[in-house]
């Protein structure tokens, strides 16, 4: 399967750029919208479905195992946290179901952002992102080992 | 300036038929590239491909009476305000670039074909409206250009990149500039220079007018469609085969409201 996009609801905003792991959802530069550069090199994995707010992106079944115009359809519910789905089989039967947006349970694990301390000017331009070092249980730190030191050992 | 028809005083040297054969070869290219355009991209066809899918999976069959209603309020919010594009800058830029257009188009066209010979008197109301129209296209239009669209606001390009797509938004501007121009030219006695810019003028026009194929000009006639058939599939149900909306409590989520950027 590959993705494609609706150019009528597609408004160029270039969500499924940022977010497309494989980099093939591009500004096409005639139209200022967005296109699939390499449907061969879509996996499918919906990241741009989901991301489009103008629900402009849709995925095709390719013509040998999904012949009869089978559909997958999603719809992303940022507040709710809900990923809504549905199926339509090529025999006709549709299945609804939602999912949430993580992986993790409905409700658990969501870290309280607003509640914690603010960040100080240098941990904003510290490498480090949000939750670390802690987050990686490394009381001392980060490990920091000097460039040349990968060196040792390795012969080219 | 602001009250002298400028195609009246054209009219003393080029004869005002040439100055209507212009105009009516600016329509015929419109038309032309549009029907090219919707050749070489079969968009209508699948526009009404689509239509007729989402047809197929109407949850009810709307009434005439609804049908006209939902169409009304299409044309009432989608079209002639752009509610699509929110409640920001974007909106007001396009705005005030399409009634400028419009403005300017239609004054153009009155003033060509109904007082450019010598033996008329223009209202005074028309050359003012032909002005204001292109000062509100040129407000809308560099607007955009500088600040606002895609490229520099959310993608940090240079104003100064172009690339195809921004044919038909520069075309639109410098037209609209380049007439403005050449009327102040011409209203100050400038000998040849108003010459030189009412030539350039001339080109920008086509320009914009014979390059439908390769520009987004042809998007002002596919963007209503689309926002009629978008809103009648949200009214039948079929809702472009898109799940249901999630009836979960909005604690299961972040709670993360913000404004989709539906503002392109």
């Amino acid at each position: 399967m590959s993705t494609f996009v609706y150019m009528t609801r597609c408004d160029g905003c270039g969500h499924c750029v940022d977010i497309c792991p494989s980099d093939i959802m591009h500004i096409d530069k005639v139209t200022r919208r967005a296109v699939n550069i390499e449907p061969n090199m879509c996996w499918e994995c919906y990241s741009c479905v989901k991301a489009c707010p103008n629900d402009a992106i849709d995925a095709r079944g390719y013509a040998d195992f999904a012949p009869m115009g089978h559909s997958v359809r999603v719809l992303r519910d940022e507040e709710k946290g809900t990923i809504s789905w549905k199926i339509k089989f090529r025999n006709g039967n549709e299945k609804n179901f939602e999912s949430p947006i993580t992986t993790k349970p409905w409700g658990k694990y969501i870290p309280k952002l607003a509640d914690g301390e603010m960040p100080t000017k240098e941990d904003i331009e510290s490498q480090n992102l949000y939750s670390e070092p802690l987050g990686l249980n490394i009381d001392t730190g980060l490990p920091n080992m000097e460039k040349m030191k990968f060196k040792i050992g390795v012969y080219y | 300036m602001l009250a002298t028809n400028p195609f009246a005083e054209l009219a003393k040297s080029i004869p005002s038929i040439a100055i209507q054969l212009f105009i009516i070869t600016m329509i015929l290219l419109v038309f032309i590239g549009t029907l090219l355009d919707i050749l070489h991209k079969k968009n209508v066809k699948y526009f009404f491909q689509n239509a007729k899918k989402a047809k197929k999976q109407a949850k009810k069959i709307l009434a005439s009476g609804e049908k006209t209603s939902i169409i009304f309020k299409t044309i009432g919010s989608d079209i002639l305000t752009t509610a699509e594009l929110g409640a920001g800058k974007r909106r007001v830029a396009h705005l005030l670039g399409m009634y400028g257009t419009i403005i300017f188009w239609v004054s153009s066209a009155v003033m060509i074909f109904g007082y450019s010979s010598s033996n008329t008197i223009t209202p005074l109301y028309l050359p003012f409206l032909w002005h204001f129209g292109a000062l509100m296209t040129c407000l809308g239009g560099y607007w955009f250009w500088f600040f606002l669209r895609v490229d520099v606001a959310a993608e940090a390009h240079p104003w100064y990149r172009l690339i195809q797509a921004d044919l038909f938004v520069l075309s639109l501007v410098i037209t609209s500039t380049l007439g403005l121009i050449w009327s102040f030219l011409q209203s100050s006695n400038i000998a040849g220079w108003d010459i030189l810019f009412l030539a350039l003028f001339g080109l920008s026009n086509l320009v914009l007018f014979g390059g439908v194929y390769w520009s987004k000009f042809a998007h002002m006639f596919y963007k209503p469609g689309a926002a009629i058939q978008k809103n009648l599939a949200k009214a039948d149900g079929s809702r472009d085969n898109l799940p249901t909306p999630s009836n979960k409590p909005k604690q299961f989520g972040l709670g993360i409201k913000r404004e989709a950027p539906k503002h392109y």
